[in-house]
């Protein structure tokens, strides 16, 4: 009872008065629990929004919260442990999310929540991201709540979680310290075994509730139930939220796509897919956003392999062209990603019948490794036309042993992604570069910077996608082709109209007191017109 | 053949309520690989006919669905769409990912030798999943060939999420493949409760075990290997100074623990290359010299698992009792209790049961059936020991609790 009426009655904002005056009725605690519901900011998005909105403030709250999320996506990029960022999140999300008053920054909140999860509901990579953003987004304003308000936001959203009993407690004391110690917090592990730190700083659940907890082995696991403290208290909160908000993402997009969508073709659709393209670049599960199919064909293969691929799938190209096979996650990976770049299902029969010919000669492939290929294109199975790997998937794979698919960067030893990278033929500063932020995990800038190494200029978009590597590589090699063969068109002084022979003499003006840019622009517009 | 042994399993279907049974996903590999997924039966008799009928080489166990598989077109597109709602926790550990630890084969091989491997898995996989996560309807099948799968079937293994059977999953893994040529080992310093455990499971699996019927010792690569967990330089070449005057895999792992002993005890005053002693040194740097000797263990026992099978709801698996196609041997249950006297060597195959069938048929006089008096019927004793029993009376009690529900309570397919 007591702890349920500090619980219920402690707002942020609450004055002493008020809980002098509580009233000792159960009753009465219930309904100043629920009070304090709204008076705590942050919210489970259980409900949804009422009332009417203009469609440029959805549109406009959405991009601010929009705006938070992407930030807390780039502190993640740049090597930011969740524990770090509390402060730049909390920041990120007074300056965007700021509102004259408490109604309406409420109102805002909820809005732009649900406002998104209309645009990131439609596709499995798109709900991954809004789900690890606002994710983190929650823990960290959890975080920031003061304890009694914490307790008071789980009372209010039915997530009563119950501390150690002393005996309970004494039980397990040892093993507690002893997780403590395998996280290396031998003083709190010291504290806690001095009997120092009180029973109910720990919480017992069923270990459902807290699968990162589990994951990660930072708590103690005894018949079913995981021991949380109270420092891991907002995985607790965040279980449920994440649980939530999953689910609700995947029926939101059942619906937008059986209902919605149709009916708002005119109105909603329009904005709504476009906020989801806003931050994320482009979408690869869409196949109009790929490679156009048939721009490729296996025999293109080996060179744009050189030109093009990022180290991952070059690493699977040459293990596949080496040993003639690669382990079914490689398969996966590599072959996704060459239908990204256009490679047309017919091509790519013939290009891994050609590469694993040696090992699986013409029978056998097609027993065993077709049924793949074919699968890869949606044309097996249950016929579902996968994604392309993003960037996020494939480092977050481990291979095993006699396994070449993941990301290199993480992968490789330093020596080992050194002479890879110099096999890809990539400038030694740039190696460097690359070495060092693998090296400190920062495993998609150290793409970029290889691809940049590569290229030899910069890579303004980041790397987020294999695919997106070769098509900004590609991008990149097209330029220059294009300046390359103005030159040559000046330099030969081709019967060309007039126009094109002095771009070409311009063009070498400009090349040779070293200014790139402005004439490449030109030489590119006089190709095009000439 | 196979009819006749499948329909020696299928005898003891339980009474499951119809409508659960008939979401449950099978899937058949037909003669020449074909795979007909999404088969759905009413009820054991049904399953049984449709065995006999199709004569399968291999049957898949998929997950239950919110709807009956068979009629899911209908219901795509729908609100309420297709999706699997409760399917056992299964695990899949596979021979063939121990290929840099193990001499006496490669991919498919099998056999006595490292078998320890296996049953070290098992053990450490039994104990996690009771003791840690309390559950205990667990039972291990031998896979056919180079593997062994897990099954719970505790109806709160069911009902997890991907996400939470990803969780454990994760959990167990501390092998996390191969990173720089030694693999990558989640293990610190001072070990969670649970690697503990595992640790001194595998400390005596490795010594008793692993290193006598393996001989890592003897082969130079693998010397290599191992020495690449020590910490430091002077110490690989003060061991392998040592290991040259010394032959034997077991002899020359008391040389090497000695070794590591010794200097952990003057606090990791490093042994400098030329083998005189530097001072200074500290209890940390005691305890990674300590560490690189579980590290190897760990490396070279700790369960390796096949992530992916365990994550997803609707990973097929390989059904108990089934003829693996390759070997035609039968896929049997393995008593956690004997898996260090489980061989794969001697596990019945198709052949030696039809053998026994057909020699067997004065049994069948007697009035027993057929196939109790073959190789099967300890198989299928172990079965129901180990797992089923159990299993069947958790059910019972329940339902005797939820005995106004009008739903039957889920069990298993058989």
């Amino acid at each position: 009872m007591a702890t349920f009426l500090a619980a219920g009655a402690v707002g942020r904002q609450r004055s002493a008065a008020a809980v002098a005056e509580a009233p000792h009725s159960a009753a009465a605690a219930a309904t100043v629990a629920k009070a304090s519901r709204s008076k705590v900011a942050l919210s489970m998005y259980a409900d949804l929004p009422d009332g009417e909105i203009a469609i440029e403030e959805f549109e406009r709250f959405a991009m601010d919260r929009l705006r938070v999320l992407k930030g807390i996506d780039d502190l993640k990029v740049k090597g930011f442990r969740p524990d770090q960022m509390q402060d730049k999140v909390i920041e990120l999300y007074e300056r965007h999310m700021g509102a004259p008053n408490r109604e309406e920054r409420q109102r805002k909140d909820v809005i732009s929540h649900f406002v998104l999860r209309l645009a990131y509901c439609r596709t499995e990579d798109l709900r991954r991201w809004l789900i690890a953003q606002e994710c983190d987004l929650f823990r960290a304003r959890f975080k920031e709540m003061v304890p009694s308000d914490q307790r008071a936001f789980m009372e209010a959203n039915e997530l009563p979680f119950r501390p150690l009993s002393k005996d309970e407690f004494t039980e397990v004391q040892q093993q507690l310290a002893q997780v403590l110690f395998s996280l290396n917090a031998g003083q709190q592990a010291a504290a806690l075994l001095r009997s120092e730190v009180a029973n109910d700083g720990y919480y017992k659940v069923p270990f459902e509730q807290v699968p990162d907890l589990v994951a990660a082995r930072r708590v103690y696991l005894q018949a079913g139930y995981a021991y949380v403290s109270k420092d891991q208290m907002s995985s607790l909160v965040v279980q449920p939220f994440r649980a939530g908000l999953s689910k609700a993402l995947v029926v939101t997009a059942r619906r937008w796509a059986a209902v919605v969508a149709p009916e708002e073709a005119d109105r909603l659709t329009p904005v709504v897919e476009s906020l989801s393209q806003r931050y994320l670049g482009p979408d690869y599960s869409d196949p109009d956003k790929r490679g156009v199919v048939g721009t490729i064909s296996a025999a293109d293969i080996p060179k744009v392999a050189r030109q093009s691929f990022p180290l991952c799938m070059m690493n699977m190209y040459q293990a596949l062209h080496e040993s003639h096979h690669l382990k079914h996650d490689g398969r996966m990976q590599f072959g996704l990603f060459l239908k990204g770049i256009g490679l047309p299902l017919e091509e790519a029969i013939r290009f891994w019948r050609t590469e694993m010919a040696p090992v699986a000669p013409g029978e056998k492939f097609d027993k065993q490794y077709l049924y793949n290929v074919r699968h890869n294109y949606g044309k097996e199975g249950n016929r579902k036309d996968y994604t392309p790997y993003t960037c996020m998937k494939v480092i977050s794979s481990t291979p095993g042993v006699g396994q070449v698919h993941g990301c290199p960067y993480k992968t490789f030893s330093q020596e080992s992604l050194r002479s890879a990278l110099s096999r890809l033929q990539v400038a030694p500063a740039k190696i460097d570069e690359a070495c060092s932020k693998a090296a400190a995990g920062h495993y998609q800038l150290a793409c970029a910077a290889a691809w940049e190494g590569k290229h030899g200029c910069a890579c303004e978009t980041g790397i987020n996608h294999p695919n997106q590597y070769y098509e900004e590589s590609r991008k990149a090699l097209g330029e220059l082709q294009e300046n390359n063969a103005a030159a040559a068109a000046g330099q030969q002084q081709l019967p060309e109209t007039p126009g094109a022979a002095d771009a070409g003499r311009q063009l070498q003006a400009v090349l040779g007191s070293n200014g790139q840019q402005p004439g490449s622009e030109h030489a590119a517009k006089v190709q095009r017109t000439g | 053949m196979f009819k006749w042994l499948a329909y020696g399993n299928d005898g003891k279907h339980p009474k499951t309520d119809a409508g659960f049974f008939q979401r449950r996903e099978f899937c058949f590999t037909l003669d020449g690989d074909i795979f007909v997924r999404y088969q759905s039966f009413k009820d054991g008799g049904e399953l049984a006919a449709a065995l006999k009928d199709r004569c399968p080489s291999k049957i898949d166990i998929g997950p239950v669905y919110n709807v009956d598989p068979q009629r899911r077109a209908a219901y795509q597109g729908s609100g309420q769409g297709f999706s699997p709602v409760e399917r056992e926790l299964v695990f899949d550990i596979d021979l063939t990912d121990y290929d840099d630890v193990r001499t006496c084969g490669k991919e498919g091989h099998i056999c006595g030798k490292c078998w320890p491997l296996m049953a070290a898995a098992i053990k450490i996989l039994d104990a996690g999943l009771r003791q840690d996560f309390g559950f205990q309807h667990v039972f291990f099948v031998y896979s056919g060939r180079r593997g062994v799968h897990c099954w719970v079937c505790d109806e709160r293994a069911r009902k997890l999420t991907d996400e939470q059977r990803s969780a454990i999953a994760a959990y167990f893994a501390v092998y996390k493949g191969q990173e720089k040529g030694i693999a990558k080992l989640a293990t610190s310093l001072d070990d969670h409760p649970a690697i503990k455990r595992a640790y001194d499971l595998l400390q005596d699996a490795f010594e008793q075990r692993l290193l006598p019927e393996q001989q890592l010792l003897e082969d130079e690569q693998q010397c290599q290997n191992v020495l690449a967990y020590l910490p430091n330089e002077a110490i690989r070449n003060a061991v392998q100074q040592r290991w040259q005057r010394v032959h034997g895999s077991e002899q020359r792992w008391e040389v090497l623990k000695e070794i590591v002993e010794e200097e952990a005890k003057v606090g990791g005053s490093m042994l400098t290359v030329d083998g005189s002693r530097r001072q200074g040194g500290d209890a940390r740097a005691a305890k990674a010299l300590r560490k690189s000797i579980k590290d190897i263990v760990c490396a070279y026992a700790y369960p390796r698992l096949d992530m992916e099978v365990s994550k997803k709801m609707n990973h097929l698996l390989k059904a108990p009792f089934c003829v693996h196609p390759k070997t035609g041997k039968v896929c049997v249950p393995i008593d956690p209790d004997a898996a260090w006297e489980f061989d794969p060597d001697t596990v019945c195959t198709v052949g030696g049961l039809l053998n026994q069938l057909n020699s067997g048929s004065a049994a069948a006089a007697q009035g027993e059936e057929p196939w109790r008096a073959t190789d099967m019927a300890a198989a299928v004793d172990t079965f129901r020991l180990c797992f089923l029993d159990a299993l069947q009376q958790d059910v019972k009690a329940g339902l005797a609790e939820k005995a106004r529900a009008a739903a039957a309570q889920p069990t298993l397919a058989w």
